[in-house]
């Protein structure tokens, strides 16, 4: 605004110069920790602390060679395994539970519908912490603590249902004709659903894979209260772990972890970019 | 979790809290058959029977309980509530170190992110790298994998106290084990992932009408003017969304706190987040009855500030329609 407001005095060609110094200046504070961790990451453990520069002076793979297998339990292969069952998980749950249940909000005829509509975007306000302890026991009561199940299981349940709102959403711009002809033709509900609306919802189906996995990839509350056997960490767990135990590892190893622990979050975001931001910009997901 | 009010569409009117209407018939309502229902709203009512409601209000019993996951909640009446308010310091530290890291860092965020938006707005080359750039951040900021980084950033020999000294400074802390700076390195962190109201922030700007600033501009307003008069009232509901959004999550905020402090809220409780101190009592101490009740004080903490934001609301947010 500064800028707008010395606009009669400089020059069209000095400002865009500004624009593009300030832009960049920015960019660089935002992005420097992100080059320090990676080039960290390929340091010699000797020489990372002590120096700020984002580029690499030396390179070594010895810090993923040795935090690989670094960490409790079956070190990162297997956290990572385990992170791809949960989050495999979740997406699957959410993809078939939330569109099930926002095809019925948006489509079908039923007593109580808007209740229940107005039931479920509250439950998208509550913060998980408040109900966390009585799931706990429930998950306890029903002998899954311990066990991957507590952090997939409600994902089958339509719990996420900022999920659900969002696919509501969407149907609403899909127009009636179309699954009305199906009806018409003398589809059931199931076989519109699956024939005609599913196809259709494919731009809100990537947004929630897309979000469901990063949120889950990077979930660290679920799995710390859920999880004890280091054999079942997830990433986060694990990178955890690598942290607070006598595990050894050094800042190298632990910065060489993190950063396998980025990947796959970060190459989701060059990968979808294009649907992150359209979501963030329409729905407000937090990202 | 996120809260939604827009539209699913690209239109940035808040949506109605009401489902579809439904599609005008001949001859009444057409009821789905039960058989169709059960499949299809099934699973969520079952979940939301058991995950949401049953738990919501087990919570409420259960923080009138004194109850160690072991034995059977034995009923205490508000025994909880009275130790909490009365001989629980912690409490209100927890409350205290939550309440600034909200103030001070939703608004900072929210500033960035809104001036960000207005530069990125005026036509810049390589706006998608700038915008990319810019939400990164956001994408990773609450892992676990950034909660380490941010431990060395600010340690005593990280890089942030490397450029300091440089810069002539000297007897510089390790900011994260300095019970007065480890709160501003938690702070630092929510601000710099201010990327995902920009995205929001630069939507909204691209939704102000083009025929506005041209009648200002025949009617010879300024830029200055037009930014006051156009930009930022029109820009009001969306600044109204982000507080809202901003300030429910930085209340729930938890990894980091957790990562720097090594779980323990420390230095001297100085990262104790409410949430950190509900996990310490109900997960490590298995204290679950006081617990919940620490879950119901954040659940009404949540619900009032949302209330009040909403009722202030009325004097500054300008809605078009």
């Amino acid at each position: 605004m500064t800028e707008a407001a010395t606009a009669h005095r400089t020059s069209p060609v000095r400002r865009r110069r500004i624009k593009h110094l300030v832009l960049l200046l920015g960019a660089v504070f935002m992005v420097y920790p992100i080059l320090w961790l990676l080039k960290s990451a390929v340091t010699p453990e000797s020489e990372i602390l002590g120096s700020f520069s984002p580029i690499p002076t030396a390179f070594t793979f010895e810090n993923f060679v040795d935090g690989w297998t670094a960490g409790p339990g079956s070190g990162f292969p297997g956290y990572i395994v385990n992170s791809l069952l949960v989050v495999g998980g979740c997406v699957l749950g959410n993809l078939i539970s939330c569109s099930l249940a926002a095809y019925a909000f948006a489509r079908l005829e039923f007593r109580l519908r808007n209740t229940m509509f107005a039931l479920m975007l509250a439950g998208i306000m509550l913060p998980y912490h408040v109900v966390a302890i009585p799931q706990y026991v429930e998950f306890q009561q029903a002998g899954l603590v311990g066990t991957l199940w507590p952090l997939v299981l409600p994902k089958l349940l339509a719990t996420d249902a900022f999920f659900v709102f969002l696919m509501v959403q969407f149907l609403r711009g899909v127009p009636r004709e179309l699954d009305e002809a199906a009806a018409i033709d003398g589809a059931s509900p199931l076989r519109t659903f699956f024939s005609v609306i599913l196809p259709l919802m494919r731009p809100a189906l990537i947004t929630t894979t897309i979000f469901t996995f990063i949120w889950n990839w990077n979930d660290f509350f679920s799995p710390l209260i859920y999880l004890s056997n280091p054999q079942q960490y997830t990433v986060p767990l694990g990178l955890n772990a690598l942290v607070s135990t006598e595990s050894g590892a050094g800042v190298g190893q632990l910065f060489a972890m993190a950063v396998v622990s980025l990947i796959p979050v970060v190459a989701f975001f060059i990968f979808t970019q294009r649907y992150i931001i359209s979501g963030i910009a329409t729905t407000g997901l937090k990202g | 979790m996120s809260i939604t009010t827009k539209h699913g569409t690209t239109s940035a009117e808040p949506a109605a809290a009401t489902p579809p209407r439904r599609s005008p018939r001949r001859g009444g309502v057409r009821r789905t058959r039960f058989g169709y229902l059960a499949v299809f709203l099934g699973p969520w009512t079952l979940g939301f029977l058991v995950l949401t409601a049953g738990p919501l209000l087990a919570s409420v019993y259960l923080s009138l309980t004194d109850f160690n996951l072991l034995g059977n909640p034995t009923f205490i009446g508000a025994e909880n509530y009275v130790q909490m308010f009365t001989a629980d310091p912690r409490f209100f530290t927890s409350l205290g170190v939550t309440a600034m890291y909200v103030v001070v860092s939703v608004p900072l965020q929210l500033l960035l992110a809104l001036g960000l938006a207005l530069l990125l707005n005026q036509g810049v080359r390589g706006l998608s790298y700038y915008r990319a750039l810019y939400y990164l951040p956001s994408l990773i900021g609450g892992s676990v994998a950034i909660g380490i980084l941010w431990r060395t950033v600010f340690g005593y020999q990280g890089s942030v106290n490397q450029v300091l000294r440089l810069l002539g400074f000297e007897d510089l802390p390790n900011w994260v084990n300095n019970p007065t700076w480890s709160i501003w390195t938690l702070i630092a962190l929510n601000v710099w992932t201010f990327g995902s109201p920009m995205i929001i922030f630069l939507a909204g700007l691209r939704q102000i009408p083009a025929e506005l600033y041209e009648q200002a501009q025949i009617d010879g307003a300024g830029a200055v003017a037009r930014f006051l008069k156009i930009t930022l009232p029109m820009l009001t509901p969306l600044i109204f969304f982000n507080v809202i959004l901003q300030t429910i999550n930085a209340f729930q905020a938890f990894t980091p706190a957790h990562v720097i402090s090594n779980g323990t809220g420390g230095p001297a409780d100085s990262t104790m987040f409410y949430t950190l101190y509900l996990y310490i009592e109900g997960f490590t101490r298995y204290n679950m009855g006081y617990a919940s009740a620490l879950g119901c004080i954040l659940l009404a903490l949540i619900g009032i500030l949302t209330l009040l934001n909403f009722l202030f609301s009325r004097y500054w947010v300008f809605y078009n329609d």
